[in-house]
């Protein structure tokens, strides 16, 4: 099964949506709710950061007996030093992100606790990819 | 203890989720920080937040959190209390601080996650 959304720069009001919809396409594939909440807790900070930190982008998920694959694609602006980013309490984010409950630092050392395989790649001016895969037993 | 009863003992008012009153719930976590809510695990407690907007809700269904309780005189939107609805939420509105409502509901037997 394939699946993709548009998420958009600063749309704090549908921060989630996409998140919140393959969290229902997956219950309604019987997964295990234990591994539907890492999926989703990983994908939700993923799509809060795509919004947030980037001028928004495409969501896709992957989905077949054994894992679910999610590519989180964004416009930019990239980040510029990954380590940093993936390191505890480190952040960037704006007031407003702050005022939503976001921007402690947490987002993607959290993406990595709840997935089996992550991959970020990140250019900086032209965007950044964040791969997350979690697998069903 | 009961949800009816946490209600009680805060003094809280149940914006959604009335037909769950009589559920048992022994666990509770407060933050205002979502991304704090979304660290938790296989844990499902009652969340006790004073941020009040659509991604406190949002961040509860992520989390299979389902009931929350709105700290500090914060009230519900009208889209957070739809939002709530659809996923069979509990959702409550406290006037006390943080501190007091976490020391009323501790002192009356609810556990912390950690
Ligand atoms: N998609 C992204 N585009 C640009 N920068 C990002 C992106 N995701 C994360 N970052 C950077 O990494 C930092 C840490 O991200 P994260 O751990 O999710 O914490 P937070 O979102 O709370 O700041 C962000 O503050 C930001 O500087
Ligand atoms: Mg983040």
């Amino acid at each position: 099964m394939h699946l993709e959304y548009q998420v958009y720069e600063a749309d704090f009001v549908n921060a989630g949506s996409a998140s919140s919809s393959i969290k229902k396409t997956l219950k309604q594939l019987n997964i295990n709710p234990a591994i539907i909440k890492r999926v989703v807790v990983a994908l939700y900070e993923a799509e809060v950061n795509a919004i947030a930190h980037a001028y928004g982008g495409t969501i896709t998920a992957d989905i077949d007996a054994n894992k679910i694959n999610i590519k989180v694609v964004d416009k930019g602006p990239g980040i510029p030093d990954i380590d940093w980013a993936m390191q505890e309490g480190n952040s960037t984010a704006s007031p407003e992100v702050r005022d939503m409950g976001f921007g402690a630092g947490m987002g993607l050392p959290n993406i990595q606790k709840n997935v089996d395989k992550l991959n970020v790649q990140s250019t900086v001016g032209v965007g950044t990819s964040v791969e997350m895969e979690v697998n069903f037993k | 203890m009961t949800i009816k009863e946490i209600a009680t003992l805060l003094d809280a008012k149940v914006v959604c989720g009335k037909e769950r009153l009589d559920e048992e719930h022994e666990n509770a976590f407060a933050s205002d920080l979502m991304s704090d809510v979304l660290t938790l695990g296989d844990h499902n407690p009652i969340i006790l937040t004073g941020l009040c907007n659509l991604q406190t809700i949002r961040t509860c269904e992520m989390g299979n959190l389902d009931i929350i309780i709105l700290v500090r005189k914060k009230k519900a939107t009208e889209e957070m209390i739809e939002m709530a609805e659809e996923e069979g939420m509990v959702l409550m509105e406290c006037n006390y601080s943080m501190f007091k409502a976490c020391g009323i509901l501790y002192q009356a037997g609810i556990q912390a996650i950690y």
